[in-house]
């Protein structure tokens, strides 16, 4: 293995869940390993890592042809009704008169691009998820947790989730507003509302699989409740975790999207909703495209970013 | 293994090896587990009575659901007796501890952290520096053989090399105490066989107290000073035999006339107890 393969494992190695503690002795580690990498780094390990990586995108795309090919086709082919339902002005049952071309929304998006108002847009709602996801995330994690750990806790909390779990976000709209001092706050709120309901259960879930036979090795071992806590029970439950973040971070932007429209005045939704009283026809499908394309980019960024501490589920298969 | 022994020595300089320090005597006394309450209650385990010396491998021999797993948790401490009292080396069991390490039927390894960090374990949450932890681990996974395994994962060793790990982290804590629950019985006839051998030879170059469970009469009478054979519902110990056969022990002695006959009062008594217990649920 070149040195760059060395950098990679030594990266792996940053992904045990152990290196959550930042302890003395761990910083250190972790600087000898950052001189390694650039004592390791050359042009020629670059340039093998580029050529390596081509090489797998490659290899990717053949074996995956026929699936991405297929696909390609599909989405071609209903951009193609799309225009011609528009083209023709389809009036049956479902009415095409009012909707905008593909070639007109394209047109409207390229416009929006070089304008600075439609990434205050884009940049407030990010804000807003952010802002309510990882509040959600922080809060449902440690319920999930608690629950999974006392029974007493449980018994408290769990009344809420299954009495609050089925009201929709945008029923909590004229609340919120009543509720909360300002409207971004109110906006805020319904979002992690979204966030937190999958990510709450899908911990509580993820506790409840840890495995007592691995409870039981750490306690025999000497570990404390919070060490149990820290090296068996998060990490056990760490791929629920993680599927539960995924979710949550889908739902938190159709709930965002929900408080936005109702009020605020920035935001993709309010941009979306804009539109639609301004007569804009062609900006509500922008909006609608751009809030499917965050809201997928997203996720896929939570996935990613759990990626490297579930590393060790990679290895069992 | 002679340089091993020399560099496990070193690294314990405050418990060498145990038999010479007497430690690991256990002390049962009166025990008596119930599991229920009222009318569902179910009595585990009668009342036994038990003296382990320090250094002692005890292996207690029974029919599957007599309670000899649960007389072992007891001496873990994940099992609280319903009267009567155990205590290690004059320390009453008020539960799990690292004093008394613990080998389990499953794997029971850290998925998520490697063959290093899994041994690791223990000195770990003792407070043990990065330094003083990384050279324990490699003591150990040089006294299993694993060290080439030290980066990997535990589900990618065999069965065996896992249950060798699971040893290796059990001895990292050196612990004055080995409970061992059926740790083989999920392994394969010759791995099996090949993992008493090196649990002898571990033994022996700890001199720790070991408490194994098994349902395997060769395996028993293989590895143990002492087979307590155990009677099914309620469980008591119906026989405490002393084996005699000489150490080292080599596998060829299982078909000694010693061995042979050391399994046939083995066999005898789980025979009769398994008769009885056949004509109490036909009557």
């Amino acid at each position: 293995m070149s040195k760059l393969g060395q950098v990679v494992d030594t990266m792996e190695d940053k992904e045990d869940p152990k290196e959550f503690n930042a302890t003395k002795g761990h910083e250190a580690t972790v600087s000898q390993k950052d001189d390694l990498k650039i004592q390791g780094l050359s042009g020629q390990d670059v340039f093998n890592a580029i050529a390596r990586l081509a090489l797998h995108l490659g290899e990717q795309l053949k074996r995956n042809a026929s699936t991405i090919s297929l696909s390609l086709i599909s989405l071609s082919l209903g951009l193609f009704l799309w225009h011609l339902a528009t083209a023709y002005k389809l009036d049956f049952y479902i009415n095409f008169q009012n909707v905008p071309s593909p070639s007109k929304v394209f047109t409207a998006f390229w416009t929006h691009l070089g304008d600075p108002e439609f990434y205050i847009h884009i940049g407030v709602s990010m804000q807003r998820i952010l802002t309510g996801y990882i509040t959600a995330a922080v809060i449902g994690i440690a319920a999930g947790v608690l629950m999974g750990r006392s029974r007493i806790a449980r018994s408290l909390i769990y009344p809420y989730i299954e009495v609050l779990r089925p009201i929709p976000a945008v029923a909590w709209i004229p609340l919120a507003i009543l509720m909360w001092p300002t409207e971004e706050a109110s906006i805020i709120y319904i979002t992690l509302l979204g966030a937190l309901f999958p990510i709450v259960l899908n911990t509580l879930h993820g506790v409840e699989q840890t495995p007592e036979v691995l409870v039981r090795a750490a306690k025999s071992l000497g570990a404390s409740r919070l060490q149990i806590f820290w090296h068996v029970i998060l990490p056990a439950a760490l791929p629920s975790i993680a599927a539960g973040l995924a979710i949550g971070m889908g739902v938190s932007w159709f709930s965002l999207l929900a408080g936005e429209i109702i009020s605020g005045q920035y935001g993709i939704g309010y941009f979306t909703w804009d539109a639609y009283s301004l007569i804009n026809y062609p900006d509500i499908v922008v909006g609608m495209l751009v809030i499917g394309g965050l809201g997928t980019l997203s996720t896929y960024a939570v996935k990613l970013g759990m990626q490297p501490l579930l590393a060790w589920q990679k290895r069992a298969r | 293994m002679s340089t091993q022994v020399v560099s496990l020595k070193e690294h314990i300089p405050h418990r060498a090896i145990a038999s010479q320090k007497e430690i690991g005597h256990i002390v049962i006394e009166d025990v008596e587990i119930i599991f229920g309450k009222g009318a569902e209650a179910n009595q585990a385990v009668k009342k036994t009575s038990l003296d382990i010396t320090p250094g002692e491998f005890v292996c207690i021999l029974g029919p599957s659901g007599c309670g000899k797993s649960t007389l072992l948790n007891s001496i873990a401490g994940y099992v609280t007796p319903s009267s009567g009292s155990v205590a290690v080396d004059g320390t009453p069991v008020t539960g799990p501890g690292p004093d008394r390490g613990m080998v389990f039927q499953q794997y029971s390894l850290f998925p998520w952290k490697n063959i290093r960090d899994n041994i690791a374990f223990g000195p770990k949450v003792a407070g043990r520096t990065n330094v003083e932890c990384s050279s324990i681990a490699n003591t150990f996974l040089e006294m299993v053989g694993l060290s080439k395994f030290a980066d990997k994962y535990p589900a990618e060793l065999s069965g065996g090399m896992q249950q060798r790990v699971g040893i290796a982290r059990a001895l990292a804590n050196y612990p004055s105490v080995l409970l061992m629950d059926e740790p083989f019985g999920a392994l394969d006839a010759q791995t099996r066989l090949m993992m008493q051998e090196n649990l002898l030879s571990l033994w022996s170059e700890f001199g720790i107290t070991v408490v194994f469970v098994t349902h395997d009469v060769d395996e028993a009478i293989f590895l143990a000073d002492r087979v307590l054979i155990m009677s099914a519902s309620p469980g008591s110990i119906i026989d405490d035999l002393h084996i005699s056969l000489p150490r080292p022990r080599d596998p060829a002695m299982a078909t000694s006339a010693d061995f042979m006959a050391y399994k046939k009062i083995c066999l005898d008594q789980i025979r009769s107890e398994s008769l009885r217990a056949f004509e109490q649920q036909n009557r």
